[in-house]
């Protein structure tokens, strides 16, 4: 008998009626009660009162960091130079697809939350940047956009309220570290997507040197909800570090992958056996990324922690974007450790060498470790690279591989083990990376 | 004192100087211009685009010029000629007045902006985390298969099928790991596929057909049901999605 599935359900914000097949165009966003926070916020709220309600919901980037989105905000300069908004749409970390489904089933309830968070932060000029990837989405989002063009949601003087905003949506062209929110200002300005050295940090000096406000599609699509229903209702929802619903996506081997909206603080297990199915049948839960490829890797011993902010990074890890990847019995680990590091490896920009070598240098020894060239000695060599890398990079793409390596090396040392001892009884190993056929052993100086 | 005076006891090795090493650019030729519109034959349809592109940024006027524009007009460049062409890139490069090396720099950043012939088709074939767990790199070596396409090429750039009207190529994750394995054709996603799948891309390419209909992700529902009984906090919702 299949054992019972622990009871739970979604709780649906941001994608309550997503299923409604024309969601997506305006007037039947507006017919949900679509833009009428934007018309009060226009035409009636005080700015301060809608700043203090971001800070006070206690809102986290849904992108990664997880910092405060109201206090980003509240970072930016009070002066009448040109601000900026830019909605990071890019999602190219393996394992995250929320931002897709939000975008494609509800655009105008983020292009509703990039017109309040503008208004109060007093930006004129708002960019969606969308991975290039995303074309369906990108159209739809065009599409939107035009139309909130033609009711008076965006453009000049809106609403009567005096307040300009310009909304373009930007498409990138396929480089993962155009996420990074200082790449996707270079982007943007038309550079290569090379990360900027921070501080100055965006909110103080960002695209064309002005002030910008960076923020996932996720995070702002929550802003009207915010405002709508004040900071109170929606601390009631997650814990008290961690308020809010997340949209979680989940995916790798389970049986119903997808994206699941819940209150930041059920149990993994609720969210990955109740919500998607579980492992498939005949398979085990081995191991699982809780928040996108960079995070590192929890085993199942870790499935009855809460899923918030602070409980993942308690247990040595983090909930990033809230992508969970899941991996059963039959993922050989030292193979998943190459699989992600040679993502990182090729998104690398390579403006800095201990990214740039170490994601290198680490694809080679892992392509060492499954081949069976490697010494258990690698395995430490391997680790102190990580170490090398973590907090020495300009921007974290190079920890985003460190982090996980490691996890996955300390973790499953044994079966790192295994797999070199396994290839070494087959063939001879050295050191130089190359079998060599036993009985020219002399002749190669041995 | 001077910084750049030699070493008084520096013994050269009296080798040939190569310029293009001590100075970062070729002495022999000129440094590149921008092109001048009256020699680069751009069609009036791009131009436009281009243009019109350009002015949605604002830095339109500023004085270090309107970069902002590049990754659409390339873009733009692409749908024109179905690959970022030299002519192409040097008619973008005329419209928005910056050199073509500078638009080929950041071409050359993308992988979706592709410097070289690449079919009629393209096929993204994803191949990270949560799809190879599912068989992505069998399902690449099937389309390799069905269109004849080199599979050490494939997963390292991409490579053209035998005909040279499809582009298959190995990707990183596409964003939609629910739908492992899965490919993006022609910038639409479909998933999750089996290896069979890929004779009928193939041959549906082909034959200009519609794309495995019954496996796109515009059909695909919300895995939880496209409707969940609210409770009593969402349902005092105010705001959007009342
Ligand atoms: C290599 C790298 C890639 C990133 N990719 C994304 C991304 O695709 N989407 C995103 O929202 N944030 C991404 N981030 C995080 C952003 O830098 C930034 O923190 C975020 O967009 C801020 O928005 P938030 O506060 O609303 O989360 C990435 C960061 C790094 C270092
Ligand atoms: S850490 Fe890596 S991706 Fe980030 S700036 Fe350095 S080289 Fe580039
Ligand atoms: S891993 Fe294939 S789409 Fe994400």
């Amino acid at each position: 008998m299949a054992p019972k599935e622990p009871g739970i359900k979604e709780t649906r914000i941001l994608l309550r009626h997503a299923g409604v097949p024309d969601l997506h165009k305006l007037a039947t966003y507006e017919s949900y009660g679509g833009y009428a926070t934007q018309k009060r916020a226009y035409t009636e709220l005080e700015i301060d009162w809608m700043v203090d309600q971001l800070e006070e919901s206690g809102l986290r980037g849904r992108g990664g960091a997880g910092f405060p989105m109201g206090k980003k905000v509240s970072f930016l300069p009070h002066g009448d130079e040109a601000k900026y908004l830019c909605c990071n749409a890019d999602e190219s970390e393996p394992g995250a697809f929320k931002d897709r489904e939000l975008m494609q089933r509800n655009p105008h309830q983020l292009i509703e939350g990039i017109a309040i968070a503008s208004l109060a932060g007093d930006i004129g000029h708002a960019f969606i940047f969308i991975r290039g990837e995303y074309d369906k989405q990108g159209d739809i989002l065009d599409e939107a956009v035009a139309e909130a063009y033609a009711a008076g949601y965006l453009g000049k003087n809106i609403l009567g309220s005096g307040h300009d905003l310009e909304l373009v949506v930007h498409r990138g062209a396929g480089a993962y570290i155009c996420g990074e929110e200082t790449a996707l200002l270079d982007a943007l300005e038309g550079k290569r997507g090379n990360p900027r050295l921070k501080p100055p940090f965006p909110a103080v000096q960002g695209l064309y040197g002005g002030p910008t406000l960076i923020n996932n599609v996720e995070t702002l699509s929550n802003v009207p909800h915010v405002i709508a229903n004040g900071a109170d209702w929606f601390k009631s929802f997650g814990t008290e570090q961690s308020p809010g619903t997340k949209v979680v996506s989940i995916s790798g081997c389970v049986k119903r992958p997808g994206n699941y909206e819940v209150e930041l603080g059920v149990k993994l297990r609720d969210l990955i056996f109740g919500l998607a199915g579980g492992p498939l049948d005949g398979h085990e839960i081995k191991a699982f990324y809780p928040g996108g490829s960079s995070s590192p890797v929890l085993e199942p011993k870790d499935l009855d922690l809460p899923y918030s902010f602070e409980s993942m990074a308690e247990a040595g890890s983090m909930l990033g974007s809230g992508s969970i990847i899941v991996a059963d019995d039959s993922v050989s680990i030292p193979h998943l450790a190459l699989r992600t590091a040679r993502f990182y490896h090729h998104e690398s920009c390579g403006k800095c060498t201990p990214c740039r070598e170490g994601t290198n240098w680490t694809v080679k020894m892992l392509e060492r470790v499954v081949r069976g060239e490697a010494t258990p000695m690698d395995l430490d060599i391997i680790s102190s690279v990580q170490k090398n890398i973590i907090g020495h990079c300009l921007c974290v793409l190079g920890d985003s591989m460190a982090m996980p390596v490691s996890a996955m090396v300390n973790k499953f040392r044994k079966e790192f083990e295994e797999v070199i001892a396994a290839a070494a009884v087959s063939e001879f190993p050295t050191l130089v990376g190359r079998p060599i056929p036993v009985g020219t052993q002399e002749a190669a100086g041995h | 004192m001077d910084r750049y005076t030699p070493l008084e006891d520096f013994v050269g090795l009296d080798l040939p100087v190569d310029q293009a090493n001590t100075t970062g650019r070729d002495q022999l030729g000129e440094p590149e211009q921008i092109p001048e519109l009256s020699d680069v034959n751009c069609p009036d349809e791009l131009r436009q685009l281009i243009e019109a592109l350009m002015d949605r940024y604002p830095d339109k006027d500023s004085r270090e010029g309107h970069k902002s524009a590049s990754i659409p007009a390339l873009w733009a460049v692409q749908r024109q000629y179905g690959w970022c062409t030299p002519e192409g890139i040097r008619q973008a490069a005329a419209v928005m007045k910056v050199t073509p090396a500078y638009l080929e720099s950041v071409a050359s950043f993308y992988d979706l902006l592709r410097l070289e012939p690449s079919g009629k088709s393209q096929v993204l074939v994803c191949t990270n985390i949560s799809c190879w767990m599912r068989g992505g790199d069998e399902l690449l070596d099937a389309f390799c298969e069905a269109s004849g396409a080199d599979r050490g090429k494939a997963g390292h750039g991409g490579a053209l099928s035998a005909d040279g009207e499809v582009m298959v190529s190995g990707f990183e994750c596409l964003g939609a790991c629910d739908l492992a394995p899965m490919v993006s054709v022609n910038e639409r996603y479909f998933g999750p596929l089996e290896a069979a799948d890929a004779k009928t891309v193939i041959d549906q390419l082909r034959e200009g057909a519609d794309v495995l209909p019954g496996k796109s992700l515009a059909k695909r529902p919300l895995p939880g049901g496209e409707d969940v009984p609210a409770d009593d906090r969402t349902d005092s919702l105010k705001g959007p999605n009342q």
